[in-house]
């Protein structure tokens, strides 16, 4: 996986000469004393990062912190006044306005948050219009629009218009729009933020299924914590225009870079970034498949359980059995486990998110089981240590029940 | 007190672009008294009832039979009046009048939309061009054109331009940033922009300065009957010169049908590109 953008020693100063002011900044003034001594905002402050290709990268602020602006210079819709941007080992920042245009009908394509569907066109028509501009003969932009909008399930509303579509269903004509183009990169400035919520968490999985299907590198904004760690395979922070931390959901929510950082994360609902391998306990105890019912009952008799799970040499989970099936084997003279029918129970990846099994574990009455990629049982999920884990946010559970509402 | 020579300045100008320049306004003005003949000899050919039921059939087309009616009997009163040669003379002038305007007028507009400097210096032109009053035009018009056609469209060009160039410029700029936004992040040149969003986006703001242009345009052509042109204007002029306030009601409502009709379907053609806009 190459690097695929990569930011460098970004600033943004709102002036047509931002000379004074950069100069100030290289001399390590603060944005504050800058405003004071020139007048001038500086809406990004010597940024960096690079995202990496097929990655979901959200860039996370509150609104004025600049995060728009970070995203517009990657296309310059906004100026950079200093710093690079490399798109494929290509300096944007160094091009002319014809190899610029080349770039962003090519490379990459930008889903706006108040959707900037053209209000004259049909659905179809807005969704070729970068094909449109780049040329592509009418009957080969309309095929691929038609499959794109198909994609994003917009199948038989070509002919609408936009005004007679829901904002839901505006955002999916600006995917489509987006798509049709087959940039290698997606920037996607708050493009579910004025979608109300449930339509908003249908989108955000509407974008994990495409994506999956597509693997593009999207450049996400938002000013919304959930999304970002549901979106997000890395999560930058943006404050007054500094980046404040980088890093995957989990670096993010386990250490906060700062005060700022660790205040959003005391917000955020656990349940949706835990995963069943961090709230998992020890398989322990277990047993083989070559021990007889006498230790199997001898073992839940030591641990004062019911039920033990049973597996075989190499670790792979081969069933559970319960105190009554060991005595019904040992009162039949079973040498070994492999004689008994053991109980079949389900198995969940270790990389499963709590929330997507929230029911299963609050209705299951045997613990639940975990394995890794190999099948192998690596941990038991029991009720009471999956709520000791969104328990230990810092933050009251009363967050919890209410953004989990829809699960029970 | 020294009086600044103003108007001796003036004179001397417009003295020194004659003296020059003077073949030149000759020939144009040939030419478009040419145009302007050939498009009246043309109309002359076609008979009142079928002219009547062309107006009807736009009006019809742009707001429904209401209108269609209206302008069938508005127009036929101006024949039964026995105006209808003036009637024709004034129409024809007002479509060449107008059609200058918005040829020379929408691109000035584009460009002061898209220049931020030109907007700046042609405003103040264009606040002079309004304020003026509007005889003055006349002047200049007559020195540089002589009597006729010609110099009443140069007047009326002057007068009407203003509106279409303010409101294709307005109109530009008011297409909402995400709108431009999304032209420039699909990568489209200038002029795709324009054609493609600033332009769609902005028609129906466009056509209202064209509902504007055309209503000054008929205005000035009436009062340009006093530089010798041709219509309705000079029969009002007449009628004042004889006193005859008979005459002069006649053709002033003549005037006013035509403005009405004018008005009406111009604002028909507004409404239907809003709607289309807004679906």
């Amino acid at each position: 996986m190459g690097v695929k953008i990569e930011v460098k020693n970004l600033v943004k100063i709102f002036s047509p000469q931002p000379q004074k002011a950069l100069h100030l900044l290289d001399q390590g003034l603060s944005k504050d004393q800058i405003l004071e001594k020139t007048g001038l905002t500086i809406g990004v402050n010597n940024v960096s990062f690079a995202v990496n290709e097929g990655e979901v990268f959200v860039v996370m602020g509150l609104s004025g912190s600049g995060k728009s602006t970070i995203l517009r210079c990657l296309n310059r819709l906004i100026e950079p006044s200093s710093g690079t941007v490399i798109i494929d080992g290509v300096d944007i920042t160094n091009l002319k306005p014809k190899e610029l245009r080349q770039v962003r009908q090519m490379k990459m394509a930008m889903v706006f948050q108040q959707f900037a569907l053209l209000p004259h066109r049909t659905v179809l028509q807005n969704t070729v219009f970068g094909l449109e501009v780049h040329g592509v003969s009418k009957a080969d932009r309309e095929k691929k629009a038609l499959e794109r909008l198909s994609m994003v399930g917009l199948d038989g509303y070509e002919n609408s218009y936009p005004d007679e579509l829901s904002g839901g269903m505006k955002q999916r004509v600006g995917l489509a729009r987006a798509l049709t183009n087959d940039p290698d990169i997606l920037l996607m400035d708050e493009a579910f933020s004025a979608l109300d919520p449930l339509i908003r968490e249908e989108m955000q999985d509407e974008l994990l299924n495409l994506q999956q299907k597509m693997n593009k590198t999207i450049v996400f904004i938002t000013h919304d914590l959930n999304e970002a760690l549901k979106l997000g395979d890395r999560i930058a922070f943006i404050r007054d225009g500094s980046l404040v931390q980088v890093g995957t959901p989990e670096e993010i929510i386990r250490d906060p870079a700062d005060d700022y950082v660790a205040k959003f994360a005391r917000g955020v609902d656990r349940s949706k970034i835990l995963t069943l391998k961090d709230v998992m306990k020890r398989p322990h105890p277990i047993v083989q498949l070559r021990d007889g019912p006498h230790v199997a009952l001898q073992v839940m008799m030591d641990h004062g359980i019911s039920s033990v799970f049973v597996v075989d040499r190499a670790k792979h989970l081969q069933g559970l059995i319960t105190a009554d099936l060991a005595l019904e084997a040992r009162k039949a003279g079973v040498e070994s486990l492999r004689e008994v029918k053991l109980i079949e129970v389900p198995v969940h990846q270790e990389t499963v998110l709590v929330q997507d099994i929230f029911t299963i574990i609050a209705e299951s009455k045997t613990p639940l089981a975990v394995i890794d990629e190999e099948q192998r049982l690596i941990g038991i999920i029991i009720r009471g240590s999956v709520l000791a884990a969104l328990a230990n946010t810092g933050g009251d559970p009363k967050d919890v029940s209410t953004t989990t509402g829809p699960l029970g | 007190m020294y009086r600044l020579p103003l108007g001796h300045w003036v004179n001397n100008g417009v003295e020194w672009l004659l003296d020059n320049f003077g073949s030149a306004f000759d020939s144009f003005t040939e030419t478009v008294t040419g145009v302007a003949d050939t498009l009246r000899n043309a109309i002359g050919v076609l008979p009142w009832f079928v002219i009547i039921l062309i107006f009807a059939i736009l009006a019809w087309r742009a707001k429904g039979w209401r209108l269609a009616l209206g302008t069938s009997l508005g127009l036929y009163l101006i024949y039964n009046l026995e105006l209808w040669q003036p009637f024709l003379d004034t129409l024809i002038l007002v479509l060449i009048a107008s059609l200058v305007s918005l040829i020379i007028g929408i691109p000035l507009g584009i460009i002061a939309a898209r220049h931020e400097r030109f907007h700046r210096i042609l405003s103040p032109g264009l606040d002079f061009m309004q304020t003026m009053p509007s005889f003055v035009y006349l002047i200049p018009a007559l020195m540089f054109f002589s009597l006729g056609t010609v110099s009443a469209v140069f007047a009326t060009v002057i007068f009407s331009m203003p509106p279409v160039i303010r409101l294709t410029d307005l109109g530009i700029r008011q297409v909402p940033t995400d709108l431009i936004e999304v032209g420039e992040a699909f990568g489209s040149s200038p002029s795709q922009m324009l054609f493609k969003i600033q332009l769609p986006l902005a028609l129906p703001t466009i056509m209202a300065g064209i509902n504007q242009t055309m209503m000054l345009s008929l205005s000035m052509v009436v009062i340009s009957a006093m530089i010798g042109a041709q219509g309705l204007g000079a029969g009002v002029l007449a009628a004042i010169a004889q006193m005859d306030i008979g005459k002069g009601f006649e053709y002033g409502l003549a005037v006013v049908i035509l403005a009405m009709i004018l008005d009406r379907l111009s604002q028909g053609v507004v409404s239907n590109s809003r709607a289309t806009l807004k679906k």
